[in-house]
């Protein structure tokens, strides 16, 4: 799989303050790539210079292939986090201007438009003025403003806040399916259940620095620690001093019918869930084996505590 | 991709759709309108009055001297004392009592004459009765001393300087009025309209600020291309503005004059007195030729074309700041501390156009100014009129164009990084800082 965008070794210094320190990360086509990073880790830096906001002071970057230029402006969507409309413009007025301003002919804007406001069931917002709207409102306005001119690169930084639960879905389903229809999205975000549910690449900074990166499914495998959450009805009393001696546990809490042992057990690097497995069926009824994967919170967590 | 047109588009139709905008420049006129109206009929109703002045002469010198006018009817008293003539005076309501005591000679006349009244009376109406009694009494003064006052009138000489420059074009007093009146309106214009078009466009960049459109659009846009477009969007919805008020209120003057019959020369400015002053009193026709031929001494082809040159480059100059200004801070509020640099260059050249150049238009001081780039556009427009070198328009002309390039480059610099800050308010030192990002 190729990259759509690619951004290497860009460092960028405000006075004496390092937003950015040598970052690369490289975004697969059609992927959705989450960048993740606690408040001030430089994320908003990066997506400013990917939108040629700001200037990097050393590194380059690429989309498609080539080197960013000025009317690579087109090909992407930029929703920042801090966002708003003219409060006294009308809605269709407004969309129409800053589809413009993405170099889109007026027709063909007002024909997208006209669309994506009648599928979203916005169609009458067309005459009223932001002012008038909810908050909530103008945000689907402004989403729709974002992907409007088809760019091939998304970048949506905190999509989601300011929506209720089904709106949120709306718009997820909706990036889902720019997604299915070729579209690379970045997506920033502090909701770690979206970037579970969403993300099959991630980035994450931390002061400045790239510190972890790669394809989820992969970091989770790097990140796992042989740990098995399990649940057994024992034959004996004393099973839980017996497995305290053998493996390193944990209590463990979920839901069971019975009333069985629930333990976390962390297998040493040459031990197997089969060996466990086998060794649990000889000491009681086993009701609950599952592997724990580390959730990308945790991995979050964990990753910008160590660092 | 050039937006600029676009963005010029909207920056235009937003202010000119804008309802504050819309009644501003209707009603703006509708209201100087009338209260010029207002006030010249109120100046005109002041003087209708008509006052009651009763005059107890007990010298006898001024018999017949005071006859009714417009503004004063005369009530002579005669054999009456002093006390007496008071005392009618007060039961009659009369505006006052002319006193002229008995004298013995004219040479007592200096502290011979009073006058009582209620209220303290006009300035004006002292003054023409002074000036009455004075031509009279210094008439009958003569004739006493048997001097001839008609030889005295006859041998007064008149002088009027007539001026020609070296070229050989004739010039009057009349025409340095023309001269300062041109070059003063023209330095004003422009102050007015940087002052209010300026803001105009400050207030317009907090809005994008304070609305958090504006990464929005400076992801599709470069800021020097928004911040241009703003500066230009603006001032063409300023220019409509301005062309609307001088219709409307070339049109309405027309229309209230004719309609309430207010003569609007009534009410005389300091100017007018200043070219009355220098027409020694020429009937109409006369008047309306030296007007006209005032007009034409002036060096008019010069004069459009620097008032276009450094109206547009001393307005973009200015402008530029104010948006470096609006883009510095949040709202505006925060605005006052940088504002004062801005005003304080402004307000000099207009105090230093309206001192100097009347006094000397080619003075040290207002050359000197005229050549300073924050002040040379309104101190240059204003000596204009009098004819200014070339070489020192076009060395104005080109520090000015050089130095607003450079604040155009440093408020792009600013306005560029200013947009994304929010928070705190900067310093001027953080300012300067923000042009190395």
């Amino acid at each position: 799989m190729s990259n759509l965008l690619e951004v290497q070794s860009v460092s960028k210094k405000f006075g004496d303050f390092t937003a950015l320190n040598n970052v690369s990360i490289a975004v697969p086509k059609g992927s959705i790539f989450g960048l993740l990073g606690p408040n001030g880790a430089g994320k908003t830096t990066l997506i400013r210079i990917v939108n040629q906001i700001t200037m990097p002071d050393t590194g380059q970057v690429f989309l498609d292939g080539e080197t960013l230029k000025n009317h690579h402006i087109k090909d992407i969507g930029y929703l920042p986090e801090e966002r708003g409309l003219y409060k006294s413009m009308k809605v269709g007025e407004q969309a129409l201007y800053l589809a413009q301003l993405k170099g889109m002919d007026k027709s063909e804007a007002k024909k997208r438009l006209k669309m994506w406001f009648e599928r979203l069931e916005i169609g009458d917002w067309w005459n009223k003025k932001i002012q008038e709207l909810s908050k909530g409102m103008a945000q689907k306005i402004q989403f729709v403003v974002t992907v409007l001119h088809e760019p091939k690169l998304l970048i949506f930084d905190e999509p989601f806040s300011g929506f209720d639960p089904i709106n949120a879905n709306l718009i997820k389903d909706e990036i889902l399916r720019l997604r299915d229809e070729g579209a690379t999205v970045i997506f920033s975000t502090h909701r770690m259940e979206s970037v579970e549910e969403l993300c099959d690449h991630i980035a994450l900074l931390n002061k400045s620095n790239k510190i972890l990166d790669g394809n989820l499914m992969d970091v989770k495998r790097q990140y796992k620690t042989n740990t098995f959450e399990i649940g057994i009805n024992p034959k004996q009393d004393n099973l839980e001093q017996e497995l305290a001696q053998k493996f390193s546990i944990t209590p463990a809490s979920f839901k069971t019918l019975g009333n069985d042992l629930k333990l976390n057990i962390k297998l040493s690097e040459n031990e197997t869930a089969n060996d466990l497995l086998n060794y649990l069926t000889t000491k009681g009824q086993v009701s609950h084996f599952v592997e724990i994967i580390p959730s990308a919170n945790d991995i979050f967590i964990q990753t910008v505590k160590n660092n | 991709m050039n937006h600029l047109p676009l963005i010029i588009k909207r920056e235009y139709l937003n202010k000119v759709k804008n309802k504050a905008f819309l009644i501003m420049t209707i009603l703006s006129p509708l209201i100087f309108i009338a209260l010029i109206a207002v006030v010249a009929y109120l100046s005109q109703l002041n003087n209708d009055s008509q006052r009651q002045i009763s005059v107890l002469d007990e010298s006898g010198y001024l018999t017949g001297v005071f006859k009714d006018s417009e503004s004063i009817k005369y009530n002579i008293l005669t054999d009456k004392n002093l006390e007496n003539a008071k005392q009618i005076v007060k039961e009659a309501d009369n505006y006052g009592l002319l006193h002229i005591k008995k004298m013995n000679s004219l040479s007592e006349a200096k502290n011979s004459v009073e006058f009582y009244s209620e209220e303290t009376p006009s300035l004006s109406l002292i003054s023409d009765l002074e000036k009455l009694i004075e031509i009279e009494l210094t008439h009958k003064n003569l004739a006493e001393k048997n001097i001839d006052t008609k030889l005295i009138d006859d041998s007064k000489i008149n002088i009027d300087i007539t001026q020609e420059n070296f070229s050989g074009e004739k010039t009057s007093k009349f025409d340095s009025v023309v001269k300062l009146a041109f070059g003063g309106a023209a330095g004003y214009l422009l102050f007015m309209f940087i002052i209010i078009y300026g803001n105009m466009i400050m207030r317009s960049v907090i809005e994008e600020k304070t609305s958090r459109i504006i990464e929005v659009i400076i992801s599709s846009v470069k800021p020097i291309q928004l911040m241009l477009g703003k500066i230009i969007g603006t001032s063409l919805a300023g220019i409509t503005q301005f062309i609307i008020w001088l219709i409307l209120g070339g049109v309405l003057m027309v229309v209230v004059t004719a309609i309430f019959g207010i003569d609007m020369t009534q009410i005389q400015s300091p100017q007018q007195q200043m070219m009355q002053q220098a027409m020694t009193d020429p009937d109409a026709a006369e008047k309306a030729q030296i007007i006209f031929s005032a007009f034409f001494n002036l060096p008019l082809a010069n004069l459009i074309i620097a008032f276009l040159l450094f109206f547009i480059s001393g307005y973009l100059l200015y402008s530029s700041l104010y948006a470096a200004i609006g883009a510095a801070v949040d709202n505006e509020t925060d605005t006052q501390q940088f504002m004062l640099p801005i005003l304080m260059p402004l307000i000099l050249a207009v105090y230093v156009g309206m001192f100097t150049v009347i006094e000397d238009p080619h003075g040290t001081v207002s050359t000197v100014f005229s050549f300073i780039p924050f002040t040379s556009p309104v101190v240059m427009l204003m000596r204009i009129p009098f004819g200014v070198p070339l070489w020192q328009q076009i060395v104005s002309l080109l520090l000015l164009v050089g130095t607003f390039l450079f604040t155009v480059w440093f408020a792009a610099k600013i306005y560029r990084v200013g947009i994304l800050m929010y928070g705190k308010k900067p310093s001027y030192k953080e300012l300067i800082k923000w042009i190395k990002y």
